[in-house]
């Protein structure tokens, strides 16, 4: 289906959001602007047609039961940018890419295929009480922040303390 | 694969190449982009375009070349040869 492409400014305005959302969260957008500003059109254009913001480089039938996982920023988003320093449509960067150390390219797709998707389920499992914990827990000793994952995160989304500052909680 | 509505481009023949991508994506864009600049012969069809009800016939035919039914995904010769992903220098490699 096709829907009329989002104004300039629009575009402009998702665009200085979500830098600023993520400089504010340890995150960085792709320096590339004109690649960068194709996506967040993207964005925009799936809010329009799927009342979300999926993935663009994503189908998508517009059920959001399904596509919770692909809701950008994406469940896949950290592990992808750990692993190759970019996020799938890589809107996302990583630092390393931000000072020109490592070059950004397409990546292999992390989400499962869909004859092993169920609905929702995403990278994540439903924890149960009394069983291992699905990811470890993170304590940031500055402020506190508590965060479930396989890693902490660059920055605190709280305070902004690095991820050293980090300690394993449970 | 030949009921769906596919753009073609001409260009120099290079064995029969098909693209599937997506309008929102930014490196089907830069795929879409280097078929141009090789000039080959090609078609492509941007999937999240296509109606509701072909929707699900064209993400098969995508999972028959590529099992996780992502985008890019080039196709030559009927599956000869498939490329996932913006894989520049692969692709140059195959159709320069």
């Amino acid at each position: 289906m096709t829907f009329p492409p989002p104004s300039d400014d629009e575009a402009e305005t998702l665009y200085k959001k979500l830098d600023r959302d993520a400089e504010e969260g340890g995150y960085h957008l792709n320096p590339d602007r004109e690649f960068t500003k194709n996506l967040v059109r993207g964005l925009l254009v799936n809010e329009k047609r799927f009342g979300y913001p999926s993935c663009p480089c994503r189908i998508s039938f517009g059920n959001r039961e399904e596509d919770r996982d692909i809701i950008c920023p994406c469940d896949y988003r950290d592990p992808d940018l750990d692993q190759y320093n970019a996020c799938y449509c890589a809107l996302y960067v990583s630092d390393d890419v931000l000072k020109k150390k490592v070059p950004v390219g397409s990546i292999p797709e992390r989400r499962p295929p869909r004859s092993e998707r169920r609905a929702g389920a995403g990278l994540r499992s439903t924890p149960a009480a009394g069983r291992q914990l699905p990811f470890p827990v993170w304590r940031c000793r500055v402020c506190g922040y508590l965060c479930a994952r396989e890693t902490p995160p660059l920055v605190c989304p709280v305070c902004k303390a690095t991820k050293d500052r980090f300690e394993r909680f449970m | 694969m030949n009921q769906m509505k596919m753009e073609h481009v001409p260009g120099t023949l290079k064995g029969k190449i098909t693209l599937f991508a997506l309008s929102t994506c930014g490196w089907c864009a830069k795929t879409k982009a280097l078929l141009k600049e090789l000039g080959v012969d090609h078609y492509y069809i941007f999937v999240d375009l296509l109606p509701p009800e072909e929707l699900e016939e064209a993400i098969k035919e995508v999972e028959k070349f590529n099992p996780h039914g992502s985008f890019p995904t080039l196709v030559i010769d009927n599956g000869t040869r498939v490329i996932i992903g913006f894989k520049e220098h692969e692709i140059r490699e195959a159709l320069g």
